[in-house]
């Protein structure tokens, strides 16, 4: 095994005019070094001047996403020896917009997170309830596959219709609208159909199913958006063929 | 109470034709395209088709799949051009491409009826 | 926050040639094109059953020149692109319980090209008895 790796790391500062471009470094290849300990690397010894996001270091803060070699990927899960001999091109996390290097603003997302209403949403006006919810094991399987989400949003990277169309309110944010519908707890779903039927919402997906490969932790945002158009269609048919106090 | 969307009915549509894309078109095009014009099979007599085609049932299943079907390819070409054209007249481009969807299924409508 | 001082990264237009599952996702995409040609080229027939013997064999007679031919072999092979990744997708597209059990996705891919086979062996025998 060679000693060293060449990355290629995305540099841009808004103060210059410069645009976006790569500056190479040469970090040890280590068998255990993912390429988020590269960056700490070259953060810690060779240019201190390097930006980019990173916390847990183990697949579960969502903090560190970023572009591996053109793939959204968690910095902290890419191993170096995957990608030797190199060089590895590091760029900022694809279709959001740089604040500095390898940083992205995320404020995009950090908006339509809340418009799904990603909470317990419950009819009833209690605040304290007499013990706990309670949730066989079976009701926890129909949502718990798309509670694993980490809004880490490789997903939006790897989405072509929102990095072409950013109104489109993309797979995290639908997915998690279907963690909470499919739970046992929740009676918010009427809500959450409302902001999805939206054309922004749930119709702009086209199935590419790109967000579905990326996903770090197979959450499949793919198929919860695919069912929920089914639902939605649905609901929409009912409300064509409903009287109103049947709605 | 549920807001009435239209987009949800053109995407049902949509589903419904490539469903019927998916199972019958194979068949249809093997066959009326390839099959009978190469001559790998005998093709039925005119009379044979005339008689399927003059059944009242079959000028309905068929309006109803070519309909569906049209309504299937309007709806992912408006899609593809949104996303691989980048195009900006998004409103414009839908209705150009159902537009066209419905010209197709009125021509069905006529050229199915003139069998009778 | 008064300016926005971020990068906005532009997207080519040839973004769907850079990943092999992106140019396989417009292909399908473009299979519906296919598809609606298909539906013109079935109504031409149609109509050329309508006016009579000679058209009914001028029709298969240009359908069998080499432009069309060409024309109607992709075609045909965009068809089957269609069939085969609609079939694929349906299980990711639909969460299917029977008795509380999720069906596996082999089975509903498969129980769909069991639907092909009948609706292929019904035509088949209707437009060939």
């Amino acid at each position: 095994m060679a000693d060293s790796i060449t990355l290629r790391v995305t540099r841009w500062r808004p103060d210059k005019n410069t645009p976006p471009g790569p500056q190479e470094y040469d970090v040890p290849l280590r068998k255990e070094w993912t390429v988020l300990d590269g960056l700490n690397h070259i953060k810690d010894e060779l240019d201190q001047t390097l930006a980019f996001r990173w916390s847990c270091r183990m697949g579960i803060c969502g903090s560190c996403g970023m572009n591996v070699n053109g793939e959204p990927r968690l910095s902290c899960g890419a191993f170096l020896t995957d990608y030797a001999p190199g060089p590895v091109d590091v760029e900022p996390l694809a279709n959001f917009p740089i604040a500095r290097d390898l940083v992205v603003d995320m404020s995009d997302f950090m908006e339509k997170l809340p418009r799904v209403k990603p909470w317990i949403i419950r009819d009833d006006d209690v605040t304290e309830i007499d013990g706990e919810y309670l949730q066989t094991p079976e009701e926890l399987d129909a949502y718990k596959q798309f509670s694993m989400c980490i809004n880490c949003m490789l997903c939006y990277a790897a989405c072509p219709v929102y990095g072409l169309d950013p109104t489109f309110i993309g797979p995290a944010a639908i997915a998690l609208a279907e963690r909470y519908d499919l739970d046992s707890r929740d009676q918010g779903a009427r809500e959450r159909l409302d902001v999805l039927i939206e054309h922004e919402g749930v119709w702009g997906c086209t199935f590419v199913g790109e967000c579905t490969r990326v996903c770090p932790k197979h959450v499949d945002p793919a198929g919860a958006i695919q069912r929920y158009k089914l639902k939605a269609a649905q609901e929409n048919v009912k409300a064509f063929l409903l009287p109103r106090g049947m709605r | 109470m549920t807001k009435r969307r239209i987009e949800p009915l053109v995407w049902m549509t949509f589903s419904a034709g490539g469903v019927t894309a998916a199972m019958f078109m194979p068949v249809l095009a093997f066959l009326f395209a390839l099959a009978f014009p190469l001559g790998w099979i005998t093709p039925p007599s005119r009379d044979h088709l005339l008689d399927i085609l003059q059944n009242p049932v079959t000028f309905l299943v068929l309006l109803g799949m070519f309909t569906v079907m049209l309504v299937h390819a309007a709806h992912r070409f408006r899609y593809t051009l949104y996303d691989g054209l980048q195009l900006k007249w998004r409103w414009q481009i839908a209705m150009l491409c159902y537009g066209g969807a419905m010209l197709g299924a009125g021509a069905a409508f006529i050229i199915l009826g003139q069998v009778f | 926050m008064s300016q926005d001082l971020t990068y906005r990264r532009p997207i080519s237009t040839w973004w769907w040639l850079r990943k092999r599952t992106y140019f396989v996702f417009v292909m399908r995409e473009l299979s519906s094109l296919f598809v609606a040609w298909f539906v013109f080229f079935l109504l031409l027939l149609i109509r050329a059953v309508s006016r009579g013997e000679a058209a009914y064999e001028d029709f298969l007679d240009w359908a069998s020149s080499p432009l069309a031919v060409v024309v109607n072999v992709v075609a045909f092979v965009f068809i089957v692109v269609h069939t085969v990744t609609w079939f694929a997708v349906t299980p990711q597209a639909m969460a299917l319980q029977v008795r509380g059990r999720p069906v596996p996705a082999p089975l509903v891919i498969g129980a769909q090209y069991v639907g092909l086979a009948v609706v292929t062996a019904f035509v088949w025998w209707l437009v060939l008895r």
